[in-house]
């Protein structure tokens, strides 16, 4: 199917009337994930948002749920989140997260339900990537800048105007109601160059990365590759992939209630016992585990690799610490 | 979907000061409805998520035996915010409870096998729990001799003093407390564990260690010695943790997450893993 980029203002307005719309919006000079009313917010011209996709289902700061405590006994309000929701134009490598996030919000004895339940009310329209950016490495990390696992609708930016793809029955039902028209075979053949053509950086390897990485827990690699951090943990917090929370309860007289918020293992406290024991007591071990869980912890668990290549964590490291290198680097060694 | 996130309330009947520091208290909750108490099914080993309304929860392991029906015991050190809350509490008050939560001592596994269980400090716990439960007249039948090799720095800091009292009293334990250093009127021995197990040299089927890591550190080595293999020494450990539900990605040795790969795992199991415990 095919549409006009003019046309998707109009029809974005017109699905706000019926589901929350998320789509990338420009605010405080950044692009970043907002809900629209008005179609004519959403900006598709973009690299990449500066936070990740994740956090429409994972939000940074979430209120799990709310209680009142009194002498009868105590109150409790849970906010588990069941609009139907529609993210418009999200980047393949993020969309992917979410595929991998799906393995930790839900494991065989305890289900998320606050991730889950938005998952399950969420339809994903992704966008492909005509030209990456030199940060990203999507290519090497079983993912790419036209790579549709995850999305419900696939977009691929033809200039004038985007040719769509249902991928999902849930795409391909909502797809239907729009009643767009079809594409030309010379836009379908356009989509298709675009789409085998297009590609990220593809020169990291990460076959038998994981076995090797698996032998090297003691390896004096780990005693200078962290010199450089200064454990601010951004690469963490923008890092689509990266879960790690932290809850919390806020409480005032006899109302309170129970959030979770973004945590990071760059940081000290992360680990720290109750006793001042502190497995992990330096930034050589957390770094360490940083590049662990994701190529090799991540790997052993749920059979792939925690990262997507979206070259967030390079881009916004204060001091230039890049993970590509940090791969090559092992690598290489023996 | 149940959510895992949302406590059970339940209600504090005693707040015990357990040790003569006072760093220690016993608590003794019990279920608010039926329903609860009997959804609550736990084995020795296990530990749960106690919440302080307004201050925030902390992992516990539960001191409690499952044959102790409808109440939940806990031993909790004053360390932060939560323990210290938790202390202050008055009996009656309603506090909150997620679990139970981890795995248990493979007590199925472990039937008709002598045990030695060797614990030090208020990691003792859990430790009262799985003895408590085997001495319960109708577990005590399903297992061998049990020996228990338990030590803190000084009498004052032993737990549950009224019922070592009473196990030592029977004929089916082999009850060994031990303090750091000399003190008058103490008719126990004295010495630290991993010194008093090399004494004892005990010989069973299996070991249960629970303890401060450098108790850990140098009794393994006297197990070892001893004849236990690394497949029938069983440890438990305490990384700290938030969501108990193996999510938060707080808590992981290498690939396995302590809340719900563990708490127990088998010295075996964790020679393979990385030590970052
Ligand atoms: C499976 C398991 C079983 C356990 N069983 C028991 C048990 O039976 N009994 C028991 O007493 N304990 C047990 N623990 C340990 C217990 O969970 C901790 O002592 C408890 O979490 C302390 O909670 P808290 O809120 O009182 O402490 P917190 O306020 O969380 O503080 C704990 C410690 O962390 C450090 N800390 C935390 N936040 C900060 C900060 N912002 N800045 C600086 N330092 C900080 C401090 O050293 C502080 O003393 C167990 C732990 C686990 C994982
Ligand atoms: S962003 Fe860079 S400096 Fe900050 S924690 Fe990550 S690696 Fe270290
Ligand atoms: S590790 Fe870096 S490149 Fe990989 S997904 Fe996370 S932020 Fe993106
Ligand atoms: S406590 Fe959250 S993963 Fe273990």
């Amino acid at each position: 199917m095919i549409i006009n980029k003019n046309e998707i203002a109009g029809i974005l307005t017109k699905l706000a009337e019926e589901y929350r719309v998320i789509a990338p919006v420009k605010k405080d000079g950044l692009v970043q994930y907002a809900a629209i009313k008005n179609g004519e917010e959403a900006c598709l011209d973009y690299a990449n948002t500066k936070k990740p996709g994740k956090e429409i289902l994972f939000p940074q700061s979430e209120e799990l749920f709310n209680y009142t405590v009194s002498a009868e006994g105590v109150r409790m309000q849970d906010n588990v989140d069941k609009e139907a929701t529609i993210v418009f134009g999200m980047r393949p490598c993020d969309v992917k997260s979410l595929v991998l996030l799906d393995n930790v919000f839900k494991n065989d004895q305890y289900t998320d339900v606050y991730y889950l339940t938005r998952r399950a009310n969420t339809l994903i329209v992704g966008l492909g990537c005509n030209e990456p950016a030199s940060t990203c490495f999507c290519t090497s990390m079983a993912c790419g800048p036209f790579a549709k696992e995850g999305s419900d609708i696939f977009l691929t930016d033809l200039g004038e105007t985007y040719f769509i793809e249902g991928i999902s029955d849930k795409g391909k039902e909502l797809l239907a109601k729009l009643g767009l028209s079809a594409a030309s075979e010379e836009q379908k053949a356009a989509a298709a160059k675009l789409q085998t053509e297009t590609k990220a950086d593809g020169s990291i390897n990460i076959e038998g990365l994981a076995e090797k990485l698996g032998g090297m827990f003691e390896h004096p690699f780990w005693d200078s590759l962290h010199e450089k951090c200064l454990g601010c943990a951004a690469c963490t917090y923008l890092c689509p992939t990266c879960h790690c929370f932290d809850i919390a309860d806020e409480a005032k007289d006899c109302e309170g209630c129970r959030v979770r918020n973004w945590d990071a293992c760059m940081f000290p406290l992360f680990t720290l016992h109750g006793s001042g024991h502190n497995p992990r007591p330096g930034g050589k071990a957390r770094w360490r585990q940083r590049l662990m869980h994701k190529f090799n912890y991540f790997v052993e668990r749920y059979n792939a690799t925690a990262c997507v290549g979206c070259g967030r964590c390079i881009k916004n490291c204060p001091v230039n610490l890049d993970i590509r290198q940090a791969l090559a680097e092992v690598r290489a060694l023996d | 979907m149940r959510n895992p996130y949302l406590p059970l309330p339940m209600k504090l009947v005693k707040n015990f000061t357990e040790t003569s520091d006072k760093l220690i208290h016993t608590f003794t909750l019990e279920f608010l409805s039926q329903e609860d108490a009997e959804n609550f099914k736990y084995a020795p080993g296990q530990f749960a998520e106690v919440m302080v309304y307004g201050k925030g929860e902390a992992p516990f392991g539960i001191a409690s035996s499952p044959t102790e029906k409808g109440i939940l015991k806990f031993s909790v050190a004053k360390v932060g915010v939560v323990s210290t809350a938790l202390h202050m509490l008055e009996e009656g008050t309603i506090v909150g409870v997620r679990g139970p939560l981890g795995n248990s001592y493979p007590l199925e596994q472990l039937k008709g096998k002598s045990l030695t269980i060797i614990g030090g400090g208020f990691a003792f716990t859990t430790l009262r729990s799985t003895i408590q439960y085997i001495l319960d007249p109708a577990n005590r039948g399903d297992y061998g001799d049990l020996t228990v090799i338990y030590g803190a720095r000084n009498p004052g800091l032993l737990l549950y003093k009224d019922e070592l009292a009473a196990w030592d009293a029977r004929p089916d334990i082999n009850l060994i407390t031990t303090i750091d250093r000399e003190v008058e009127g103490w008719t126990g021995r004295v010495g630290f564990i991993p010194t008093v197990t090399k004494e004892v040299a005990p010989k069973s089927d299996y070991a249960i260690i629970c303890g401060p890591p450098v108790m850990i550190k140098f009794t393994l080595p006297v197990l070892v010695e001893c004849g236990f293999t690394p497949d029938r020494i069983i440890m438990s450990l305490e990384n700290r943790m938030k969501c108990g539900i193996g999510m938060c990605g707080r808590c992981n040795v290498g690939s396995k997450y302590v809340c719900k790969d563990g708490p127990v795992f088998t010295k075996e199991q964790l020679d393979k893993l990385p030590n970052e415990y």
